[in-house]
């Protein structure tokens, strides 16, 4: 839209009517950004209150926000940050390629794919029901029980392992949802033109299906980078276990913010990246006036 | 409802120098460019002309769904178009209809009708959907009242949108290419409909209606007045008789002669 007050390429001068608008809307974003700075001050300005008059604020701070101890136990806890990236990735990888196969297989309508189709329906259904905690013991502790002398049993692949099960499971149902959002008339636009079945699924649905989708799975992933955490139970060093592991003797629970501050350095620009990436994608042509639909303005 | 005739005695709608654009620098698009335009209390006014000239921008524009540059959209003389009109209560007072139905699909017809009564107009659900229903029922719907939108056909599918247009009894109805979209055999239907609308009204009263159509001969028998719109401002204007039959500019002549 041009807006009023400077002169338009066609050299329409705005009116003095419309200079009036422009002003008063200027004046009501104005005053929009002033009552939204306002409310993040009062807000903030509460917390920081409630907390720093508790009665055990003094203690808190000291057990909590040690500048000093933070700075001692850093190089541990990034290290075991460094395992939590490497899982992350791997699991990242696998969960997506996997979840993308498992989704194309259960809506496929291939009579040869019928015994993977009711195997994935079985997998995806167990995985999805049972709580992570539990994945991650029944592997950890389970599978080294079996003395299979081919698989590792490292503490660190165990948990990735665990975790790669729990959320291709998710990765997979999202991927699914994702190819049943393209409209069948793509489908018939593209067997018409004389596209296989295979053809059609590569070349028009799953991209259009990964586009619909690319939000949620992105947030699927940085769930996963968290949720990495998680194979400190079975003993791996990671960033949560080396806090732990700092933490003993002197009560001391700084290691754990530091933790905690350390995920989301990583999680925050993660998610942000993301966000830039789908707003990017948009759609091409000529949909793509619909970008931003279901948005109220 | 305001009087007919409204406070100001002024015409229902009234634009004056409308102008909206999109985009800037080199992909300046102006679409409406002085548009100056008089709708009567309960007349119908039909505006023409080729696609991409400005007819859907000129009812979204008098609906307040776009922001204009310029110019003054006057609604029983209140300019509307100034941002500190609540245009909330505005839109509520009119009703349009467009080219694809816009029906909810997760609401069933009856439900698509109701919800502005309900929600907007704060009317009761039972006396809604009494009001609905004989709406219902004049658009010939009464039946599939409890359907959902996808199990119709698109000329039920339209005139249930007109349902949904009429029950709040609009001062202005706002109709954009609504039988675009439809199958030639199902544009009879609407067509026949938005006729006897106009000739009986709803509550009291004839519809006053602004449309937008490619339809001329629904055009000729509907209209009070027909303008023919080009290059974002008003080209020719006049009877049906006037413009369709005897067109004095050679633009609108190049555009009816297109459509033989």
């Amino acid at each position: 839209m041009s807006s009023a007050g400077d002169e338009a390429a066609d050299g329409w001068q705005p009116s003095e009517r419309a200079r009036a608008r422009t002003a008063f809307r200027r004046a009501q974003r104005r005053r929009a950004l002033l009552v939204a700075g306002v409310a993040t001050a009062l807000v903030v300005a509460a917390v920081g209150y409630v907390v720093v008059t508790a009665p055990g604020w003094e203690r808190a701070r000291e057990a909590f926000f040690s500048p000093e101890r933070a700075w001692e136990v850093l190089p541990q806890v990034a290290e075991g940050l460094w395992l939590n990236l490497r899982v992350w990735a791997v699991a990242s990888g696998v969960g997506l390629v996997v979840g993308m196969l498992i989704a194309v297989v259960r809506t496929s309508r291939l009579p040869v794919l019928f015994p993977l189709r009711l195997l994935s329906v079985a997998y995806v259904d167990v995985f999805r029901g049972v709580p992570l905690l539990l994945v991650l013991l029944l592997v950890g502790f389970g599978l080294p029980a079996l003395r299979l002398t081919w698989l590792p049993v490292s503490a660190a692949f165990l948990g990735g392992l665990a975790i790669v099960l729990t959320y291709t499971a998710f990765l997979a149902e999202l991927f699914r949802a994702g190819i049943e959002s393209v409209h069948p008339s793509q489908v018939a636009a593209a067997r018409s033109l004389g596209l296989t079945r295979g053809q059609t699924v590569r070349r028009v649905v799953l991209p259009q299906a990964v586009r619909n989708v690319a939000a949620p799975v992105a947030s699927m992933l940085v769930s996963l980078q968290k949720d990495s955490g998680l194979i400190s139970i079975l003993g791996a060093v990671d960033a949560i276990r080396a806090a732990q592991i700092a933490t003993t003797g002197d009560y001391n629970f700084t290691p754990y913010v530091v933790a905690g501050l350390l995920f989301l350095v990583i999680s925050i620009p993660l998610t942000r990246v993301v966000d830039a990436w789908s707003a990017r994608q948009g759609w091409r042509g000529q949909l793509r006036g619909v970008a931003g639909a279901g948005v109220v303005r | 409802m305001r009087a007919p005739g409204g406070v100001t005695g002024a015409p229902l709608l009234s634009l004056r120098g409308v102008r909206k654009s999109f985009g800037t620098g080199a992909a300046l698009n102006v679409v409406l460019d002085g548009v100056d335009l008089d709708v009567e209390q309960g007349s119908c006014v039909v505006v023409v002309g080729s696609s991409g000239s400005g007819k859907s921008t000129l009812l979204r524009v008098v609906d307040l769904l776009e922001d204009v540059d310029d110019g003054q959209v006057l609604l029983d003389g209140e300019d509307v178009a100034d941002p500190w009109v609540d245009a909330d209560a505005v839109r509520a007072r009119l009703a349009m209809v467009f080219q694809q139905y816009n029906l909810f699909p997760h609401l069933r017809v009856l439900d698509n009708v109701t919800l502005a009564p309900r929600v907007v107009h704060g009317r009761r659900r039972a006396e809604a959907e009494d009001a609905a229903m004989a709406v219902l029922e004049r658009v010939g719907l009464a039946d599939v009242a409890r359907a959902y939108p996808d199990q119709l056909s698109g000329g039920q599918q339209q005139r249930a949108a007109i349902a949904r247009a009429l029950v709040n009894g609009p001062e202005l109805l706002l109709l954009d290419e609504v039988t675009s979209a439809l199958d030639p055999e199902l544009v009879g239907e609407v067509l026949d409909l938005l006729l006897s609308l106009r000739a009986d009204g709803v509550a009291g009263g004839p519809t006053t209606m602004l449309v937008a159509t490619h339809e001329m001969g629904f055009a000729r028998e509907v209209a009070d007045e027909v303008v023919f719109l080009h290059a974002g401002r008003v080209h020719e204007r006049g009877t049906p008789g006037q413009v369709l039959d005897d067109p004095q500019r050679e633009r609108t002549r190049d555009f009816l002669r297109r459509l033989r």
